[in-house]
């Protein structure tokens, strides 16, 4: 810390390789395109060694750094115009899974699948093939609040603490946006997760 | 079958709080006795899982060559004026 006060060229350098990626991704969220992305990214770390004298170690420097990012970008979307609809009021309500996958009510075995999930293939093979991707433009899909909650638990690995101090979400709703953001994944992905049947 | 169990379409809608241990006591033990029961729910919390471990292969270099260029103008960014 002391050192990127400093200007120490090494310890800034180990900053943006730390967290430079993840503000790439995070900024995506709110400005769409990659080259904007990485203009906010690079505005945000200006930003950042700017004011990192009156950093007063409230909250952890990486929450500090992403709080400077996230501001950035949102006034950067809001000058291009962007609609970054952010709030859940957007997101829709309602079961996770598609109620015909159950058995209706009435009938024997209500409630319980109807179409069950199918076997999977082995990891390894889902890792080497084409669920990469198509797991990138899942999230791309999702609505703000949800690419964002997911990204940042399950992409960057942040802790659900950070993710409700970052963005202001109480743990019950950072909750429910990982919860719809995992189930709209795994029900788009669900074809290419099953073991393929010959 | 008493009413206590979950069904299915119940116990989708508890996978993440699950997998996030923020179920009540109960909740897990009414959730985990459903699943050694019903295979099919097994592997929904299965894909669940699958899903956020394939999630971290995409925290992937971002920067790429516009890395070495932030570097050199974060060179030239001087502290705050007093």
């Amino acid at each position: 810390m002391a050192a990127v006060r400093r200007g120490d060229r090494d310890a800034i350098a180990d900053l943006v390789d730390r967290y430079g990626s993840a503000m790439v991704r995070l900024a995506r969220v709110y400005v769409g395109e990659q080259q904007v992305a990485e203009d906010v990214v690079q505005e945000a770390w200006i930003a950042v060694l700017r004011g990192i004298d009156r950093f007063e170690g409230r909250s952890a420097l990486k929450t500090w750094i992403f709080r400077i990012l996230v501001n950035t970008a949102k006034t950067r979307a809001r000058r291009e115009r962007r609609s970054v609809p952010f709030s859940a009021v957007g997101d829709a309500d309602g079961p996770t899974v598609e109620p015909e996958r159950f058995s209706p009510d009435g009938e024997a075995w209500a409630g319980h699948w109807s179409q069950a999930p199918q076997p999977m293939a082995p990891e390894e093979r889902l890792l080497a093939g084409e669920v990469r991707a198509q797991l990138a433009d899942a999230i791309r899909g999702l609505p703000p609040a949800q690419r964002a909650v997911v990204g940042l638990r399950d992409v960057e690995g942040w802790s659900a603490d950070d993710v409700c101090e970052l963005l202001e979400l109480t743990p019950v709703h950072q909750r429910v946006l990982l919860h719809r953001a995992r189930s709209a994944l795994r029900r788009q992905l669900e074809p290419y997760l099953e073991e393929p049947q010959s | 079958m008493s009413s206590s169990d979950l069904t299915c379409r119940q116990a989708v809608e508890l996978v993440t709080d699950y997998l996030e241990r923020t179920l009540s006591n109960r909740d897990r033990v009414r959730f985990e006795q459903h699943l050694v029961v019903c295979a099919a729910c097994s592997r929904y919390v299965e894909q669940h899982r699958v899903i956020t471990r394939l999630a971290r292969e995409l925290a992937v270099d971002e920067l790429g060559a516009r890395r070495d260029e932030l570097l050199a103008v974060l060179a030239e960014v001087g502290g705050d004026p007093e």
